[in-house]
């Protein structure tokens, strides 16, 4: 039992571990917060490394708490993520003075998203969810002295408290419905009567919240452009793609009996997202409120993967949360680094970037690319095995829909290009001085960008632990 | 002979310029991958010749094989016939030719160096791929490289041209992608092969939808009207070897698209929809013909005569002969060295009188004979005078399309024929006033073309008076191959 409990639980012991050692630092002597970031940092890669391996399929509790290998590997990816913010981010991580609460509530975060990828029941889900999104909120408002970031703090809470209400009357409807709240035996309860279908759409409306689906994306673009980067980063990349993993879950698992239901409402919010995030990120001047506008569009594509077939979806799905997790930080990293030397947030300020700093440039125009879906990126490859996932079922107008708002988005993402390549200056932005470890992460990504996609074994095993 | 090399040479050539120092490392760089390029594209046609010399009959010579994708049954499957070759022969001349007029680029030369070459990439893997999907990814990688091709070094109204072109490009590669996940789902099996493909019969209701969404889609690369518009922009406001790239390599992948993918998978539409691809086509040699007449600048010139000549290579994929189909490719290989040929003269001149406007200009033959000469066997190619290749391409559109008795392909084809005149008009006017006359104020002390200059002129040039003198050593290359596509469009 005990032995059970350790390797199946593996993940989230590791970051309570970090977690606790985090307060007894804090709490003790103290160290210097750089080379208390850089313990964090190996700690991270460590956690990072240590899950690819001894994974086993099993639950505990009951039923509460499922882990698989595929749940690993997903939570794997969002490690990899929380390790490459740490890396990217260094600079004002250390500069400051409350760098372990950071860590501590973006730890705690995760652990919350690990609880919630591996639950098993709704109980279990509504009480991670609420774990991983209450320390986002206290993060949103790090920068204590910015009023923005407090107006975005309290956005965020009261949505996410809205979302959460919702989310506890779909799970009640549900019991009442089905009898049950275990993931395992919900589905043969399931027999599509309009409670349960009340219920279901109640449900889903949590998840869109979290997901910033249209209509319920209201909050993201203030949230973002008012917290610091980093959390916004944490915010558009770890979030989104835990949310994106238990709603693979749900959807094919829970409520496969349902999926006449939930293929319709997929493509029509898929559309509504792709179509409006695409539309407002056209006119944005504000680099995070670009990127939250496009995550927004890139949430679209992910439900254009999520209505295909099961194996196909999930690991398509999977496959593109890696690759956003390269990408939309390697463009949050660069967006960071400037703000964080300069202040510089609107993307005239980006006008003749490539003359003074060659390096980011290449790095922001290659997550760009890959967000656009350019080849040789790995966002190509993304990109087109969401498309192909979703086309499995002949909705051909759904598709056309989805490749032209490739377009669209390309129009935008090149904006950007176009002011850092092409646009003149005369005072451009001067030379960033990247710390070490910020360079390590764009490397990392840059790398993780041009390799995921070309080689094909990463899909390959996706697809493997999806079987 | 291994495929591979035709991807791994450039990608290596890419990275070695990355590496080097400084801007003269960087050239040398690049002039010297792109000989090997060029050596190598000789390398294949020879081995090729010699295969098929030896009896080998395969429809396919040195295919390649290897899973990449296998959940997706996508594998990187590489082969050549007859008309795989040609392009890639005509590839490897428009690359040295482009690297070798641009060495007096001085801003961002590593950078710039590295663009042309991905590009090349592109269009060789683009050639060579026999799975849609990497053909379809190769066809991708080709269009940033131009984007920031002209968006960077480019002149005029550079950055709307440069969108303009991408947005219109992706537009294309869209449906594209919408077309070829038809296929593969609607297919007889789930596969991007385009073998496998070509021999099971795709439903006709698939065909219905797919066939116009790939034939436009490919269509839009290759100046398909009214999908045309990028071209005038996109080519006056790139860079010399821009400009040579687009028109020379990339109008035709588009061309190339037609022919192999829309119409050698999905035949039974390609017959259905042949009346509207050969009056669209008509129309577009037509108004390109016409519309280059009114223009003064050189660069929109030879941009308005590509929509003309690239309507001949649609003319002659919709007529559905063998002829005809032959014509198409010879007219895409001949039309990609003149036009390259073209531009890079449009350059030379535009570097030393910096103007490209026709009636600023005057006389330069006095003062250029070597550049002048060069734009006059340029033009006359162009509006094709026999012993160059223009004319031998266009008149093997011709005696295909007449093999159709009837009176509608009779009328496309003599409409066609008339824009041959036009061409005549506006080419020897522009090259009139250019070259003859008085010379102008100030351009007494021109210089003429530099030793990399010529080089570029006579390589191109070699080609064009290769093609026109033996015209049947292109032939004897692309027929063979046309007739296969032809036999499945006869449906036997």
């Amino acid at each position: 039992m005990l032995n059970d409990f350790l390797i199946l639980m593996k993940s989230e012991l590791v970051i309570t571990f970090i977690i606790f050692l985090l307060l007894f630092i804090k709490v003790g002597k103290g160290m210097k917060n750089e080379s208390l970031l850089s313990l964090l940092q190996f700690l991270l890669l460590a956690n990072f490394i240590a899950g690819f391996f001894f994974n086993e399929t099993g639950s505990l509790f009951g039923g509460l708490f499922t882990t698989n290998a595929l749940i690993a590997f997903q939570k794997s990816i969002l490690s990899l993520g929380v390790y490459l913010i740490s890396l990217l981010f260094a600079d004002w991580l250390k500069k400051s003075e409350h760098m372990p609460e950071f860590f501590i509530l973006m730890l705690s975060a995760l652990l919350g998203m690990f609880f919630m990828i591996s639950s098993g029941s709704l109980l279990m889900f509504f009480l991670s969810l609420e774990l991983s999104t209450i320390p986002v909120a206290a993060m949103t408002n790090f920068d204590l002295e910015k009023k923005i970031s407090s107006e975005a703090s309290m956005k965020m809470i009261l949505s996410s408290a809205f979302s959460s209400g919702i989310l506890l009357f779909g799970i009640s409807l549900m019991y009442g419905a089905t009898g049950t709240i275990s993931f395992a035996e919900m589905p043969a309860m399931l027999d599509g009567s309009p409670l349960q279908i009340l219920a279901f759409i109640f449900l889903f409306t949590a998840f869109a919240f979290k997901l910033s689906i249209v209509p319920f994306h209201l909050w993201t673009a203030d949230v973002y452009e008012g917290a610091p980067i980093a959390v916004s980063s944490f915010l558009s990349v770890i979030s989104k793609g835990s949310i994106a993993f238990i709603l693979l879950t749900a959807l094919y698992k829970v409520f496969a009996p349902m999926h006449e239901l939930w293929y319709n409402m997929v493509v029509l919010l898929s559309i509504a997202t792709m179509i409006i995030g695409n539309l407002f990120a056209l006119r944005q001047q504000n680099i995070k409120r670009f990127l939250a506008y496009s995550s927004i569009a890139q949430v679209g594509f992910i439900l254009v993967g999520i209505s295909g077939n099961s194996i196909a979806g999930t690991s398509s799905v999977v496959y593109f949360v890696l690759i956003y997790v390269f990408s939309n930080l390697a463009a949050f990293g660069v967006a960071g680094a400037i703000s964080q030397q300069t202040g510089k947030e609107r993307i005239n300020d980006y006008k003749g970037l490539y003359q003074t700093n060659p390096f980011i440039s290449w790095v922001l125009a290659l997550a760009l690319f890959s967000l656009a879906g350019i080849p040789p990126t790995a966002g190509f490859f993304g990109k087109l095995f969401l498309i192909t996932a979703g086309a499995s079922n002949g909705n051909y107008f759904f598709i056309t829909v989805a490749a032209l708002n490739l377009i669209v988005s390309l129009y935008y993402y090149l904006r950007v290009i176009r002011a850092v390549f092409m646009d003149k200056n005369e005072q451009p932005i001067e030379k960033i001085n990247l710390h070490p470890s910020t360079k390590l992460g764009m490397i990392i990504c840059g790398a993780g960008i041009v390799l995921v996609g070309l080689l094909s074994w990463v899909y390959d095993y996706i697809t493997a632990l999806t079987m | 002979m291994n495929l591979t090399l035709l991807i791994l040479l450039p990608l290596l050539t890419a990275v070695v310029i990355l590496l080097m120092r400084n801007a003269e490392q960087v050239k040398w760089t690049a002039l010297i991958g792109s000989t090997l390029q060029f050596v190598l594209a000789f390398v294949l046609l020879f081995a090729f010749r010699n295969e098929r010399a030896g009896g080998n009959e395969a429809q396919m010579l040195f295919e390649l094989q290897y899973n990449w994708f296998p959940a997706w049954h996508i594998s990187f499957h590489l082969g050549v016939d007859g008309i795989s070759v040609a392009m890639v022969l005509l590839t490897a001349f428009v690359v040295i030719a482009g690297v070798l007029v641009s060495w007096n680029v001085t801003k961002m030369t590593k950078e710039f160096y590295f663009l042309l070459i991905l590009l090349s990439l592109g269009a060789y893997g683009f050639f060579i791929s026999l799975d849609l999907f990497i053909l379809f990814f190769f066809l991708e990688i080709a269009v940033i490289p131009k984007y920031l091709l002209i968006g960077i070094w480019g002149s005029g109204k550079k950055e709307y041209a440069a969108n303009k072109l991408a947005l219109m490009l992706m537009g294309g590669s869209a449906l594209v992608l919408v077309g070829l996940l038809g296929v593969y789902f609607g297919g007889p099996e789930k596969t991007f092969d385009l073998l496998t493909l070509s021999r099971g019969h795709i439903p006709v209701q698939v065909q219905k939808i797919c066939f116009p969404l790939l034939f436009v889609g490919f269509g839009v690369f290759t100046a398909l009207f009214p999908f045309h518009t990028w071209v005038p922009d996109g080519h006056s406001s790139a860079p010399t070897a821009g400009s040579m790239f687009l028109a020379g390599i990339s109008m035709k992948l588009g061309g190339y698209g037609c022919l192999r993918v829309a119409t050698y998978i999905m035949p039974d539409e390609a017959k259905e929809y042949a009346t509207i691809i050969i009056v669209l086509s008509t129309i577009a040699i037509l108004y390109g013909a016409f519309a280059t007449m009114m223009q003064k600048d050189l660069k929109y010139i030879n941009a308005y005569s590509s929509v003309s000549h690239c309507g001949f290579v649609l003319l002659g994929i919709g007529m559905l002969t063998k002829t005809a189909m032959t014509g198409a490719v010879m007219q895409m290989v001949s039309h990609g060295l003149m036009t390259a040929l073209f531009f890079a003269v449009i350059g030379m001149i535009y570097e030393r009188t910096h103007t490209r406007q026709v009636n600023e200009m005057g006389g330069l033959m006095k003062v250029m004979p070597f550049i002048t000469t060069v734009l006059f066997i340029v033009g006359l190619c162009s509006l094709g005078l026999p012993g160059l290749s223009g004319f031998v391409a266009e008149m093997t559109v011709f005696i295909g399309s007449w093999q159709h008795p009837d009176p509608f392909h009779r009328i496309a084809t003599i409409a066609a024929c008339i824009s041959i005149v036009v061409t005549a008009v506006y080419i020897l006017r522009a090259i009139g006033q250019t070259a003859m006359g008085p010379i102008k104020e100030g351009y007494n002390n021109l210089s003429d073309a530099k030793w990399n200059e010529k080089l570029a002129a006579v390589i191109l040039i070699a080609g064009i008076i290769a093609i026109g003198v033996a015209p049947f050593w292109l032939n004897d290359l692309i027929s063979p191959a046309a007739e296969i596509i032809m036999h499945k469009v006869a449906g036997k």
